[in-house]
């Protein structure tokens, strides 16, 4: 099988630029198809995970144990009228839905999900996902803005403050694992990361893997931060005068970035598709299983947590929001800085 | 080949006078704004196009993703129906645009004196291999580390700059 697979590469790449350029296209396939399949489960997985957690039992009707409900939702979605209200600024309405969700997927392409399977193996992988998760912040804001509607400019406005605040405590918290693995190459993350005893930077990391964390639930705008589509104040938020599949847009978008949040949170802090030296020591058949496994074995706890915390919390107030982004995590993430920076210096990790 | 180069220039060259003139002439500021977008977005593909990786990131979350949503969050609360009214120039427009002809051409005449510097350690070999963030960061902290931190205390004095400000305001309420 897998001489199949080398043989079959080499053919391909002897037809030179083509062939690459081909391969490269295939993988991007691959990514995409693997991506919207997870995103479609991922709604399906944290309606069950919900209603069990409430004692319900969730969608069922659909085929067995409600298997096909995704695909129901999407064509639902999809054959709903495309509604456009009148105050509307039409370019920004239609952008906005589109911006939110290819940044989003453009983010998928610097993610390395197994050893040597990365669409981009680009060096500054980890400053790419943080300017990509900017660039998403403005599908909010002018979502929010070109529906003409007060509801929608507020809680485009709320998003927009809550994304940038806590994206510099997410990107302070990230500075550590930087200094730790010498590099902003997420491949490179990782392998720094199997070299080291512990195997994972979560450990020795661990205020800065507690400040991503929290981060984290904010710049997905998912409980208990979701200020931005609070329904007891705001309706829906941002996306309150969308419909269709302009609406399915901003659904898939915020799927695939908890699914990028949750991949990225593996590979920096959990040794994405390594698994500690002392465990595979001790376990050593443990090796035969593929990385992707145990990369989407991690990828499936952040996003149980993601529905754990749903769940289990209420939602903060917005001032509370702010203060705990801003005067709780960045000085938190801000020692964990000068801290990893005195160890790096000691020649302690 | 060889021309690939020379095209992917031509492109964003163009590209970035043309959007930069989009951004000026918008009577809508929130489409200049999108206008902006783009036209960062281009400057960082620039960057990109000489091997600075680590800068074209940075253009786009510090340009991108703080300074231009600062901007957007002003034009947001602008009230949209009196400026869509307002002409898109003031009356003094024909100086402006004669002054910065006139810029235009002493750099167009400078330009004919240029002589390359001599060139340094750091050919494009030396920075793909040791990967661009790294070069820069030896080059900033050691050789240019006293500019750097003045550059940095400016930047800390206009924060606290800020802040003083907000707190007069709330004092005098």
């Amino acid at each position: 099988m897998n001489e199949l697979l080398t043989q079959s590469l080499t053919y391909i790449r002897s037809f030179g630029i083509i062939g690459n350029i081909f391969l490269i296209l295939l993988q991007i396939v691959v990514v995409f198809v693997a991506a919207l399949l997870h995103v479609a489960y991922a709604t399906y997985w944290e309606r069950k995970v919900i209603a069990h957690m409430q004692l319900r039992l969730g969608p069922r009707e659909v085929g067995p144990y409600g298997l096909f409900q995704p695909f129901a939702d999407g064509i639902k979605l999809f054959f709903k009228e495309d509604i456009i209200p009148a105050t509307a600024d039409k370019p920004i309405f239609y952008l906005a839905p589109v911006i939110f969700f290819v940044s989003a997927l453009t983010s998928l392409a610097v993610l390395p999900f197994f050893d040597g399977f990365v669409v981009a193996d680009i060096n500054v992988g980890l400053l790419f996902l943080l300017a990509m998760s900017s660039l998403g912040a403005y599908g909010i804001v002018m979502s929010g803005w070109s529906s003409g509607s007060k509801y929608s400019f507020l809680g485009g406005l709320r998003s927009a403050s809550q994304v940038i605040s806590y994206e510099i405590a997410m990107g302070l918290s990230l500075v550590g694992v930087m200094i730790m693995s010498g590099s902003l190459n997420l491949s490179e993350i990782v392998r720094g990361q199997h070299a080291i005893t512990t195997g994972v930077y979560a450990i020795p990391q661990v205020l800065g893997f507690f400040v991503f964390v929290v981060a984290m639930f904010a710049e997905t705008n998912r409980l208990p931060f979701d200020l931005p589509e609070a329904e007891s104040e705001l309706v829906a938020g941002y996306f309150t005068e969308y419909s269709g599949f302009r609406f399915a847009m901003f659904f898939l978008g915020e799927y695939t970035g908890m699914l990028i949040m949750s991949s990225v949170g593996t590979i920096c802090f959990l040794g994405g598709w390594t698994l500690p030296q002392f465990v595979t020591n001790a376990l050593p058949f443990l090796l035969f299983v593929p990385g992707i496994v145990w990369f989407l074995m991690k990828v499936y706890c952040f996003m149980f947590f993601y529905y754990w915390v749903r769940a289990t919390l209420p939602r903060y107030r917005y001032d509370q929001l702010m203060a705990i982004g801003w005067k709780v995590l960045i000085p938190i993430a801000l020692v964990n800085i000068v801290f990893t920076g005195t160890m790096k210096i000691m020649g302690w990790f | 080949m060889s021309m690939l180069p020379q095209m992917f220039f031509g492109y964003f060259a163009s590209a970035i006078v043309v959007l930069s003139l989009l951004v000026i002439t918008r009577k809508n500021p929130v489409h200049s704004v999108m206008w902006m977008l783009l036209l960062f977005f281009h400057i960082a593909s620039m960057y990109l196009f000489l091997n600075a990786e680590f800068i074209a990131a940075i253009q786009v979350i510090v340009y991108a993703g703080a300074i231009l949503v600062l901007f957007l969050f002003v034009v947001l609360l602008l009230n949209l129906k009196e400026e869509l009214q307002a002409d898109r120039f003031i009356g003094t427009w024909p100086a402006g645009l004669l002054v910065s002809a006139a810029i235009f051409v002493s750099l167009a005449a400078a330009l004919q004196k240029f002589v390359p510097g001599p060139k340094g350690n750091f050919t494009i070999d030396l920075i793909q291999r040791v990967t661009h963030t790294k070069v820069l960061g030896q080059v900033l902290y050691t050789e240019y580390l006293f500019p750097f931190e003045i550059a940095s205390l400016v930047l800390l004095i206009a924060v606290i700059g800020a802040i003083v400000l907000a707190k007069k305001r709330m004092r005098s309420h």
